[in-house]
């Protein structure tokens, strides 16, 4: 009978970490879902990349008060999981506080987690306070409705009470409380509970003990449902994104080939085409769907967490365009999960009557200035401009649906080599114009 | 005005250092093409040796890649690299940060590898070697601002190089509180000069001239002549245009020494 709680662990263990793998995986599936990108190049820069980015987080003190309560709360989250590693191996060896045999290193280990486990609790309410009291504009664009809205709170209520359990699982550790070391903010926490008999007492330990370790399993496996996917996705999405100057948009090979193809002098222009022997479907210009983005794209919506960064600099959405960056990434990764949901539903993908454009106007899209503003604010380098780009692309490649004031621009070039009606034999007379 | 085409340079079997892409706003826009003589001004007066293309350049064929066209602009594109490759161009300086861009970023895996320039770093080099000196006299004690236009700024991180124009000028330089990477588009990029924009509250260039006024400048420096149409038009919106002057920074120098 004594091995119960020993057994009971192992199980929860088992199926929290088990559930939590199954989803990892349908996610990678997903991700796989893209079009083939190679970013296997550069490694060195990639790495460098990831440490300063991700792990460094150079790009959130861009706005100083959220990068660091946002590194206080990270430094937190890595440290005090070291805790969690005592927390395992006592559930499923039924010891107390095993570490607790390094003496004066484990108290200053459980005395750093106590402080980081305060500050966090401190940083955390004061995120809430900007998301629900002062209203920082960005947490409350349209698109931050409905989960998206909630999803930011729920993780910030599972914070306040996953630091609150661990403190309280602290101050009500008699005999680490007797021991007197390590205990630096528990101690405060701990005449709360003067009152109550050694059973009790004993009893809201084990309970906030078993309690806090759930959580964590939880939350764990919330992550998959939820934006706060970035604290896995942050790095390889740092380390997997574009290197190149801002500027660089892709050049489609696809198109390349027709296009040199079109100006070979030597090209049969009344050749029949190739019979492919595959039989297969000629690539698509540019993304109708999420599936015609390519992986990094989709890794990118996934790891997205929604902070809004990207939108509140965006000039379309600043002067009251339907445009936002961030709806852009949100709307992508709806879209990829709701195929992922389709094949797990139907073996392969069955068509649903819907795409990306389902979701994204092509109001957004041609409000783009393509200014790079979003690319540059994001704390973990999306790129939500690509996406943009090649949806704009299946509009005016695929579905010849340019605005009409761009057909008539892009019939000039064609015409006389200039957005504008001039001739191109003119194109020197500025020269004796003064 | 002395511009040696490219045709005319191999007919005397001339190689010059430099081409100088004009561009298509450059070339035909009434506002760009005093821009596009300033420069030539510096040019002369630096004896550089360049030469332009003429009737022979044709589109980037930017503006129909940001607008999803992928196809125009690789046929303006890879007709634009044959003549480049023919004249064996090496190094190619613009004052278009959009010609800028697409032709250093964009033009090499369609078989266009030049060394590109942006005539604020080509002017910095001038500077640097001793070629050209400003003389800062003539705006001695304005308040400039300088507007940084995306495809020089956060698509190919060039900051410096206009600033330091402008302080070699003897200016009071004033930044805009969105300045460098943080800076605001003036609303024309992505094809946007094109069309209207969408349905919305407020014009993009609106809110940018709004960051300048604040400064309180006598001088808006832009580097990028469709930033300089955003602006001008902003600054007539704000009936500000007998006060506050719209030049690009190689205006500001061609002025300078009078040319």
């Amino acid at each position: 009978m004594q091995y119960i709680p020993n057994i009971l662990f192992a199980i929860l263990l088992i199926v929290g970490i088990g559930f939590f793998i199954k989803n990892i995986r349908k996610l990678i599936r997903n991700i796989k879902l893209g079009k083939a990108i190679d970013r296997s190049d550069n490694s060195a820069l990639r790495l460098k990349n990831m440490i300063n980015i991700a792990l460094g987080q150079s790009k959130m003190v861009r706005k100083p008060i959220s990068g660091l309560l946002h590194f206080i709360v990270y430094i937190g989250f890595i440290i005090i999981n070291i805790e969690v590693l005592e927390i395992i191996i006592d559930g499923l060896f039924g010891t107390h506080r095993v570490f607790s045999s390094l003496g004066g290193f484990y108290s200053f280990l459980i005395s750093s987690f106590e402080i980081l486990a305060a500050l966090v609790l401190i940083s955390v309410i004061i995120f809430w306070i900007r998301r629900m009291i002062l209203r920082i504009p960005r947490f409350w664009n349209k698109e931050m409705k409905g989960f998206p809205k909630n999803d930011a709170l729920y993780i910030l209520y599972f914070e306040m009470v996953l630091m609150t359990l661990f403190l309280v699982m602290n101050a009500t550790d008699i005999q680490f409380q007797e021991a007197n070391s390590g205990n630096i903010i528990s101690q405060f926490i701990a005449p709360l509970f003067n009152g109550f008999n050694a059973e009790s007492i004993h009893l809201i330990e084990r309970t906030a003990w078993w309690i806090h370790i759930t959580g964590i399993l939880v939350f764990l496996n919330y992550l998959y449902y939820s934006k706060h996917l970035h604290i896995l996705l942050a790095f390889p999405n740092t380390y997997y994104a574009n290197l190149n100057a801002k500027g660089k948009s892709d050049n489609l090979e696809s198109v390349t080939n027709e296009v040199k193809m079109m100006l070979d002098p030597n090209a049969d222009p009344f050749a029949t085409p190739v019979e492919s022997e595959t039989n297969e479907v000629p690539e698509k210009f540019g993304a109708e769907d999420a599936t015609d983005l390519n992986w990094v794209q989709l890794l990118n919506a996934y790891t997205c967490t929604e902070c809004g960064r990207c939108t509140s600099v965006c000039p379309a959405n600043l002067t009251g365009k339907e445009l936002s960056p961030r709806a852009i990434m949100m709307k992508t990764r709806d879209r990829i999960e709701e195929i992922g949901k389709n094949i797990d539903k139907n073996g392969q993908f069955v068509d649903d009557g819907k795409n990306l454009l389902t979701t994204i106007s092509t109001e957004e899209l041609w409000a783009c200035t393509s200014c790079n503003a979003c690319v540059e604010e994001c704390p973990i380098n999306i790129d939500p401009l690509s996406i943009i780009m090649d949806m704009r692309r299946f509009q005016v490649m695929e579905k010849s649906a340019a605005p009409q004031e761009l057909n008539a621009m892009m019939a000039n070039i064609e015409n006389n080599g200039a957005p504008w009606q001039y001739n191109q034999l003119d194109r020197l007379n500025w020269k004796d114009e003064e | 005005m002395n511009v040696p085409t490219m045709a005319e340079m191999l007919a005397q079997g001339k190689q010059p250092e430099i081409l100088f892409w004009v561009g298509c706003a450059g070339s035909f826009d009434d506002r760009a093409k005093k821009i596009t003589r300033a420069f030539v001004k510096i040019l002369n007066k630096a004896n550089v040796n360049f030469a332009v293309l003429g009737v022979e350049e044709s589109c980037s064929g930017d503006h129909a890649k940001r607008a999803g066209n992928e196809f125009l602009f690789q046929m303006q594109a890879i007709t634009n690299i044959e003549v480049l490759n023919e004249y064996e161009i090496k190094k190619i300086v613009t004052t278009s940060p959009h010609s800028y861009n697409t032709l250093k970023n964009e033009y090499p895996e369609l078989g266009g590898k030049y060394e590109v320039v942006h005539h604020t770093e080509f002017i910095k080099t001038l500077i640097d070697e001793g070629k050209i000196t400003i003389n800062k006299e003539k705006y001695a004690g304005k308040r400039i601002t300088f507007h940084d236009p995306c495809y020089l700024g956060r698509a190919n991180n060039v900051y410096e190089a206009p600033r330091y124009l402008i302080k070699e000028l003897g200016v009071n330089l004033v930044e805009m509180k969105r300045n460098k990477s943080n800076a605001l588009c003036c609303g024309a990029g992505g094809a946007q000069m094109f069309k209207e924009s969408e349905k919305g509250t407020k014009e993009i260039n609106i809110e940018r001239t709004e960051d300048a006024l604040e400064v309180k400048p006598d001088i808006i420096a832009t580097g990028c002549p469709f930033c300089n149409t955003m602006m001008t038009d902003g600054i007539k919106n704000k009936e500000k245009e007998n006060e506050i002057k719209v030049l690009d920074i190689i205006e500001l120098i061609a002025n300078a020494q009078d040319l």
